[in-house]
């Protein structure tokens, strides 16, 4: 999985390394939604032997209650199982954004270069000075902030899913990006007084609030949301506040910032630096601890509303908290990244595949399986058309456009009950 | 579980310009099964919605062991009332165990893993309706019946002690039927079951409530409700009504073509139909 992507950012032939990196990514998640999905049956029906070896170990037990807890504990070394490999993947992954890009760093040297920095007395320094920089102060910020967003926008995507019962719903194809970027650029262009990540931030956060309200009230008739009326809404908010963001920046005076705004708003890691990466991490721990927390009020939402209600959640009480907070950490990390989309969409479904659908087991998974994918997002972003560098949006729509068509697809075959919840 | 005192006082229910019940007063004392009977759009989901608490009322109250449900906070309530909904809710990607826990999550606080005891009652909700083999299936994958018992499990992991049903028998066969509607008789806990089989609610509920057009048109214990002159009148058919000679419960057999306005058709049974002649004829 790793080692195509690695070779092909080794050589120095630009030609080949567009090639195999290209291939490498996507056909790396086409790769695993398609495993994943020959094999999630199979993996379901293994529980059921598990489950009988636990009987078995619990000899003179009643059969049916001994069953279970072997059941159980078989889903919980799942989950176990999958958020350590998911671990490891990150380490890996994190390794290779840090080694990967126009001055190619050995890993054991950048391992060296980080256990050093955090005041390690081992190894003995032989790299330059020059590299440590490039290390530390250029890419770790960038990897971080790749692994800080990939894994909000995976948490956020999920929460929404939950939120509107709709299995395409994500910030994204939602117009809530959208409305965050066109709080960020009218703060920009405004140029409203103090400037920096958090005003940008605050303003991007009340745009994705505004839009996520406003693709809510659209999409929702006679208490339901059809996967239909979402979309459209979705595209048609998005499109409109795409083109207000598009006509302020182009009849705003300066020139040159609405040039580096407009890459922006393509979404990239680049330009971030250790003292502006706080805020996205705050916000990431913000919402995966307050979403972990709502884990079971999100399970509940599964279930319908009416339902959900005669089980003790206040839907509609419920429902605007969720949606400050998902707006509070989506606005945040466009604000640092630009809108990236198809993350959010890709990332749940991908997960739940694995470790089925309850919150408690996807939101973790989710994370970790959003961070790992956007640092390798990252790094096909810098190398494919080095010394270029692609803006990592254009990249993740690359893999999410047909992962949404593939999804549409698997629920109509699924019936309507999903998709029209 | 314990069982609960269900008062229904006065409640009218609107949706927009239209009134969907009106003025109705019930009451389940403790352990009681009540059954709710009556024609399409009569009423009864209404009613029950008003119950666990969807459907503001506009005019009267709920009062669940002497509280206003209305007043009371939702998961507090939830710990006392659970409910079978008329929903298409899709679970997506959970196992029916899984599907069963969330009944437990009105007794849980933000943190709270799942305890022994959580799942000994999911077994234990499992076992009532016949669902143990179904654990670990996908909930999205089952059949209509199999998804009614799994949300009743569900809710009997809730551990009410008023559970309020709509249409519980929906989607079933016979004998999970009847499964399900012995279950209930067996539970302590109080229940409010709308039923469209009048067989099944008068060998079943201890008393039924029949709904017209919003209002209670008739009500008691089944063997006195259940008459060819109500069937008539409130659903447009022709009924024999007899006592099974084992069960004693009422027995309703319908007859083919409609009643004559004014000349119900059938064989009465005159013990049972007198007394409720005048309350039917004041009601309509």
């Amino acid at each position: 999985m790793i080692r195509p992507a690695a070779d092909a950012a080794d050589t120095t032939d630009p030609a080949g390394t567009t090639d195999t990196a290209d291939t490498a990514d996507t056909a790396d998640t086409a790769d695993t939604a398609d495993t994943a999905d020959a094999s999630a049956r199979p993996a379901a029906d293994q529980r059921r032997p598990g489950g009988e070896d636990g009987k078995d170990g619990k000899s003179g037990e009643d059969g049916k209650s001994a069953g279970r807890p072997g059941g159980r504990r078989a889903g919980r070394g799942t989950l176990t199982a999958t958020l350590l490999v998911l671990a490891a993947l990150l380490v890996v992954s994190a390794t290779a954004g840090l080694a990967i890009g126009s001055v190619r760093v050995p890993p054991g040297q950048v391992w060296g270069i980080v256990t050093h920095a955090l005041g390690a007395p081992w190894p003995e320094p032989d790299w330059s000075g020059a590299r440590e920089t490039i290390v530390l102060d250029v890419r770790a910020p960038r990897v971080l902030l790749a692994v800080v967003t990939g894994a909000g926008l995976a948490v956020v995507g999920t929460a929404l899913q939950a939120l509107l019962r709709n299995p395409l719903a994500e910030p994204y194809l939602l117009g809530v990006s959208s409305g965050a970027s066109l709080g960020a650029v009218a703060v920009i262009v405004f140029g409203v007084s103090v400037f920096g990540p958090v005003s940008l931030s605050v303003a991007a956060f009340a745009g994705a609030l505004g839009a996520l309200l406003l693709v809510y009230a659209t999409a929702r008739t006679g208490g339901r949301i059809t996967s239909v009326r979402l979309v459209l809404s979705g595209v048609a908010i998005a499109s409109v506040l795409t083109a207000v963001l598009d006509l302020l920046l182009l009849t705003t005076g300066r020139g040159n910032e609405a040039r580096t705004v407009l890459a922006w708003t393509l979404g990239g890691l680049g330009g971030v630096t250790w003292g502006t990466l706080w805020l996205p991490s705050a916000a990431l721990l913000t919402g995966v601890g307050v979403l972990m927390t709502q884990a079971r009020h999100l399970n509940l939402l599964l279930a319908g509303e009416e339902a959900a209600t005669t089980m003790g959640l206040d839907v509609a009480r419920f429902r605007a908290r969720m949606f400050v907070l998902v707006s509070l950490v989506t606005g945040v990390l466009v604000a640092a990244a630009g809108p990236i989309g198809f993350v959010g969409l890709m990332l749940p479904h991908l997960v739940r595949l694995f470790v089925g659908g309850d919150h408690r087991r996807v939101l973790p998974t989710a994370a970790l399986g959003g961070a790992v994918f956007l640092v390798w997002a990252d790094i096909a972003a810098r190398t494919v058309a080095a010394p270029m560098e692609i803006p990592v949006g254009v990249l993740t729509a690359l893999c999410g456009g047909p992962f949404f068509l593939w999804l549409m697809r698997r629920d109509a075959r699924r019936g309507t009950d999903r998709g029209g919840a | 579980m314990r069982a609960t005192e269900l008062v229904v006082d006065g409640v009218t229910l609107t949706a927009g310009a239209r009134r969907l019940v009106q003025d109705v007063s019930l009451t389940a004392r403790p352990g009681e099964v009540i059954g709710l009977v009556g024609p399409n759009g009569s009423g009864k989901s209404s009613l029950l919605r008003a119950v666990y608490r969807v459907l503001r009322p506009d005019a009267g109250r709920v009062r669940v062991d002497g509280a206003d449900a209305w007043s009371l906070p939702v998961r507090r309530l939830a710990r006392t009332v659970a409910a079978v909904v008329q929903e298409p809710g899709a679970g997506v990607d959970l196992t029916v165990r899984e599907v069963v826990a969330m009944g437990r999550t009105p007794h849980k606080r933000l943190l709270d893993g799942d305890t022994a005891e959580d799942t000994a009652l999911i077994e234990e909700a499992l076992t009532a309706v016949d669902a143990t083999d179904l654990a670990d299936r996908s909930f999205d994958r089952l059949s209509g019946g199999e998804r009614q018992r799994v949300l009743i499990a569900r809710a009997l992991a809730q551990q009410p002690s008023l559970l309020v049903l709509d249409e519980p028998t929906n989607h079933l066969d016979i004998r999970h039927q009847l499964d399900v509607l012995g279950t209930l008789r067996r539970l302590p806990a109080t229940a409010l079951v709308a039923l469209h089989d009048l067989n099944l609610a008068a060998s079943h509920c201890d008393r039924l409530y029949v709904l017209r057009d919003g209002r209670v048109t008739a009500s008691g214990p089944p063997a006195e409700v259940l008459t060819p002159r109500l069937l008539a009148e409130v659903y447009g058919v022709t009924a024999e009504v007899a006592v099974h000679p084992g069960t004693g419960a009422p027995q309703v057999t319908f007859l083919p073509g409609r009643p004559r306005p004014g000349a119900p058709s059938g064989r009465a049974r005159p013990a049972a139909d007198a007394p409720r002649d005048e309350e039917c004829h004041t009601l309509l």
